[in-house]
Order: C-alpha cells, then structure tokens, then sequence
C-alpha cells in the first residue's frame, strides 16, 4: 500500500473553490440521504400524514356523488389543506424528517463518518437539508395533488371544466408553490432544531405554538414565523368564524412578491446559523 | 526528536475539559512516523485524544495540528488521515462495500476509481467474500475490520486507530499487526490505542503512556524505561557458575539484588543503572571464566514501564 494521499481533485484555492468536488460531494450526499433516511417502514407515519387526507377525500369522492357541490368541495379542500397540511401534516412530518437529520445520525451513533469525511460541514448541511426537501416535497406533494384530483375529479365534466378552463389549475399551482415553500420553511426550522437540541421535541411544540398565535403577535415578531408567509399565498380563502379566524386569516398578510422572498431569505438564514453551529459541533455519543 | 512541523502530529499545550470533567490537559506532544502507542486505563484520555487529534472534538485550551493541518480545512485535512474509531455503529442496511465505497465517493473519487479502491482495501483486511453482505450480519470481528479497510482505503498518511485489535480472532490479530507495522515501516504515521499491551510493544517504534488526563511519560519504550530513575531495570542472564557472576557482579554499587534461577544455569538482576552494568559484564566474559548463554531485558516492554509508572490500577493485560 502505498502511504501517499489521494490525488486531491480540487484546485488551489487561489484558483477558485473546488466546484466539482462540491458537486460530486453533494450529489453523494444527496444518494446516501435518500437511500438511507427515506421510502423506509419507519416513516410509515410521515406517509399516513401525507396522504390520509388522499385516502378520506377518495372515500368522499366514491360516496358522495350528487350530494355536494363544486364550490362546497372546493372550500373544504382549501380547509384541508390550510388546517390539516399547513398547520399539522407537513409541520409534523417535516419535523420528523428533518430533525432526523443529524439528530437520529447521533442516536445511531454513525454521524463521525460524515465529520471524518473530507466534506464541508456546510456542505454537508446542505445535502441533508435537500435530500429532506425532496423527501418531504414528494411525499406531501404528491398527498395535496392526489386530494385534489379526487376533490373534483369526481365531479366528471363540470370538475376537468373547472380545472383546465377555469381557475383550478392556477389553484393547484398555489396549493404545491406552499407546500414546497412549506417543506423548505419547516425544513430549515427543524434541520437547525436537530442540531441545537437533544430533544427536538420540546422546541417543536414551542414552535408550533408560535405558528399558532402567528395572527396575535406583534407586527415584527410576526415576521418570524413561517406561516406568515405562506397563509397569504393559498389561493382560496377558508371562511371561519371565531377561534378558526386564529388559524386561517392572516392580519396584514403581505404581498406574494414579499412572502416568496421573505421565506426563503428567513430559511436561508435558519440554514446558515445551522451550518455555523454544525461547524463546532462535537461527536460525544456518549452524553445524548 | 524534534520533527518539522508539516511531518508531525503535534499537540500545543492541548487542554480538553467535558464541562466540569478532565478529558486531557495540558499535553504538548511531537509525534513522528512510525507506530505510536498511546498506552492508559481506561479513562486516561487515549479516545480523547484520538478525537482530539481528528477533530471529532476541539480543544478547550491549546491547538492540534496534524501534518500541518486542522481538521477547520477537511478538504484537505480529511485526505491525509484515517480513523478507525472504537464505535461500533453503521449506517442502516449498508453492505461492507458500500460503506467503503461510499466514503470514497465523498472523497470526490469517481464510481470505478471507488471501486477499485473499495476491493483494493477489502482485500487487505481479508474481507472480499462478505463484502457485499449487510455489516448488520458481520461477527464484530468482521465489523472490525471492514472499518479498518474504510480507514484505510484513501491511502491516508496517519491512520489513527482506538483499540483497532478488539475482536479480532488471534489470526486476524496477527494480519492486523503486521498491517501496521508494514504501514508504519512505509512512512506513515500510524497511532494506536490497545490494551493489549504486548502486542502493541513489538511493533512500536514509540509509546506515549496516559494517566487520569496527563501524559506520564512519551518516547522509544528504551528511552522511556530510562526516565523511570527510581525503578530498577531487570535483566535475565544464563550463564555457567551464576553464583560466581553474582559475587562478581555485587562488587559494583549499582547491583541491587541478584536472584538465582532455580535450576542453577542463570539469575535475574536488579540494578540503577544498565549501562555500567553491560560494560561490567562485558568485562566479567572476557575474563572467561564464566560462559555467558543469553542476556535479556526482563522487563523492557510496555507493561513494566506502564506498571512502575502508573501503578497497579493500569490497564489490563
């Protein structure tokens, strides 16, 4: 064996950083991911919330022919989503998939492989926080378009009218923008969770209380909230009285040319607080 | 020795203090080529400082450089040095080559480039026929080894291995020694951890003994024994008339005690200082009236070192 390094296929670093080997690295990174953490029997439960609300609107669908109208289902999916996915589903299963990251890694005692890997640590905070962003955007992509496709499908021609000719397809385009931004959003959140706390399960509910009074903080605290921005980019308003007003209206909602943006530059700064603290994270296995 | 700094594991007055507990402190070190033992009881430090020198963890106090590198540049870092850690742990449902593959992968290595050096490695470790089984299935023997070959399949110029013989049947054991030592003859600086202190001894060009966080003693296993001033060296001699050698050799002061062999064809000595005694009996032989059959260090390894040193708390044998 010989006792010389591997030829080191990047370029000094006054040449310019090493693009290709961050490529290689993340696109590794993104495989192992994928393969290791997700499709897997022990998300069963990430699955159930995804897609439960597929499985009761089909039952609704095969039931209910006649009994209910295009404008009434329409409302009710736009509850569904704002109320089960938004507030429940996907802040649920981002938490479990994303605080799984690094957190599940140090329970299984195997994140020392990664921090002995000639890899970034920010790096490698990015390749996990996109291989979660896939996993959670198929999942519960594939939930809200399958719940709306059984929505108005069964409403035969009166139902595709609405979607290609009307304004169901600008609806569903909505619905997957938030969810996406959704993942992103909750993702960083609990990446960063993952990292910070032993036990990310505390902070998750102090979190999902927070998104819930979203409607009662201050102007500027509400800024710091995920829902803020993604309440005002749903397509179709969910009327509610009362206690409901707390979860589906938004006081002085922003614009979407300032809610796309200010979610992304507040997950983007979740994200490089993440990458700075990963950079003095310890492997002591022992104590967590 | 002193060692340029860019061909040393060097540790600057390193402290590492798990809040209020000791990890290491205060340890300045120089290590070179060749095989290095850190010698310690359980929870002397030897894991710590491993982790220390790989930057699993960092420095309360002090700075850990190795080959001139921190492990704050993995890039670079990271293609320089291996780690065979003691946990036993693997991602879920990965094969042995894929777990060796896939670290070269994240070496920047192309699909065949880390291939071939995934059975390359396998090979070395004598793990080609369970390669592609689940690790979740291997002995702990296997899982030894398969993590040995992920340590080494970079070609790394330090290799730092916490307990790597754990496990091991003595075959394998005996393969693994030889690995390191063939490693250690070729330039690299490799480190080991064991509490197999025997083994360790024969294929050590350096030793580095630990207690409760402090570095006791570091240096050659004879330079070491020297600095041991209040500890006798003992020395076995087979000799024709050991009666006779003994009165000869108790006329010099540093002779402590002389113990005859049973069977009256030797004797064990106690004495402060070895040189004198080798030129006196250099001397005794050449009067030829004793036949001198063998002379040997009785007690310069690892283990008598760590025992004078350390005391009969150190670890087991």
């Amino acid at each position: 064996m010989s006792s010389e390094g591997l030829a080191i296929p990047m370029r000094a670093k006054a040449e310019g950083y090493p693009w290709q080997l961050w490529r290689t690295q993340l696109l590794t990174i993104l495989r192992l991911e994928l393969k290791r953490n997700f499709f897997k029997l022990r998300g069963f439960w990430i699955y159930l919330l995804a897609f439960a609300p597929a499985v009761i609107i089909a039952a609704h669908a095969a039931t209910s022919r006649g009994r209910c109208t295009l404008e009434e289902d329409t409302t009710i999916l736009a509850g569904i989503f704002e109320l089960f996915y938004l507030r429940l589903g996907i802040f649920f299963g981002c938490m479990g998939i994303f605080t799984r990251l690094f957190r599940g890694e140090v329970i299984e005692k195997s994140l020392h492989y990664y921090f002995l890997a000639p890899v970034r640590r920010e790096l490698l905070v990015l390749g996990k926080f996109l291989a979660g962003v896939i996993a959670a955007i198929f999942f519960f992509g594939s939930g809200v378009l399958l719940s709306f496709i059984f929505m108005n499908g069964h409403f035969g021609q009166a139902g595709r009218q609405y979607v290609f000719a009307g304004p169901g397809m600008g609806q569903l385009g909505s619905y997957l923008l938030v969810t996406v931004l959704a993942c992103i959003g909750y993702g960083s959140l609990f990446l960063l969770m993952g990292i910070l706390f032993r036990n990310p399960v505390v902070p998750a509910v102090i979190i999902l209380l927070w998104e819930s009074i979203n409607n009662v903080l201050p102007a500027m605290l509400k800024k710091l909230s995920i829902i803020f921005y993604l309440l005002p980019l749903c397509p179709v308003e969910v009327p509610a009285e009362g206690l409901g007003t707390l979860f589906t209206v938004v006081a002085d909602p922003v614009p979407i040319y300032v809610a796309i943006p200010g979610l992304l530059c507040l997950s983007a700064l979740t994200l490089f607080y993440a990458a700075r603290k990963i950079r003095s994270m310890e492997i002591s296995y022992g104590t967590d | 020795m002193a060692y340029a700094a860019n061909q040393s594991i060097l540790f600057d007055n390193v402290s590492k203090f798990y809040g209020d507990v000791l990890g290491v402190n205060r340890i300045s070190l120089a290590i070179g080529p060749g095989v290095t033992s850190l010698v310690g009881p359980n929870g002397s430090g030897k894991t710590t400082l491993m982790n220390l020198m790989t930057g699993l963890i960092w420095p309360t106090k002090g700075s850990v450089r190795v080959l001139g590198l921190t492990a704050q540049d993995p890039e670079r870092f990271f293609r320089l040095v291996g780690y065979c850690t003691q946990f036993d742990s693997f991602a879920r449902g990965v094969t042995g080559r894929e777990f060796i593959y896939d670290s070269l992968r994240l070496h920047g290595l192309t699909h065949k480039e880390a291939a071939d050096r995934t059975q390359e490695s396998l090979e070395r470790v004598n793990m080609t026929e369970a390669a592609d089984r689940k690790v979740a299935a291997y002995s702990k023997g296997m899982r030894q080894r398969v993590r040995l070959a992920q340590s080494i399949c970079h070609h790394p110029k330090v290799l730092v291995l916490d307990e790597p013989l754990n496990g091991l049947d003595p075959m394998a054991r005996a393969e693994s020694m030889a690995l390191f030592s063939a490693l250690g003859k070729d330039g690299m600086h490799v480190i080991i951890s064991s509490h197999i202190l025997h083994e360790v001894d024969r294929i050590s060009d350096q030793v580095i003994l630990l207690n409760s966080g402090y570095v006791v003693a570091e240096g050659q296993i004879q330079g070491v024994r020297d600095e041991v001033k209040e500890h006798p060296m003992q020395i076995m001699l087979r000799c024709s008339h050991p009666g006779l050698m003994a009165a000869k050799l108790f006329a010099q002061d540093h002779i402590m005690e002389a113990k005859l062999h049973d069977d009256g064809r030797g004797m064990l000595i106690r004495t402060r200082d070895a040189g004198r005694f080798y030129s006196q009996l250099h001397e005794i032989v050449l009067e030829g009236e004793i036949d001198l059959e063998a002379v040997a260090p009785a007690d310069d390894d690892v283990n008598s070192v760590y025992q004078y040193l350390i005391g009969s708390e150190g670890a087991t044998v």
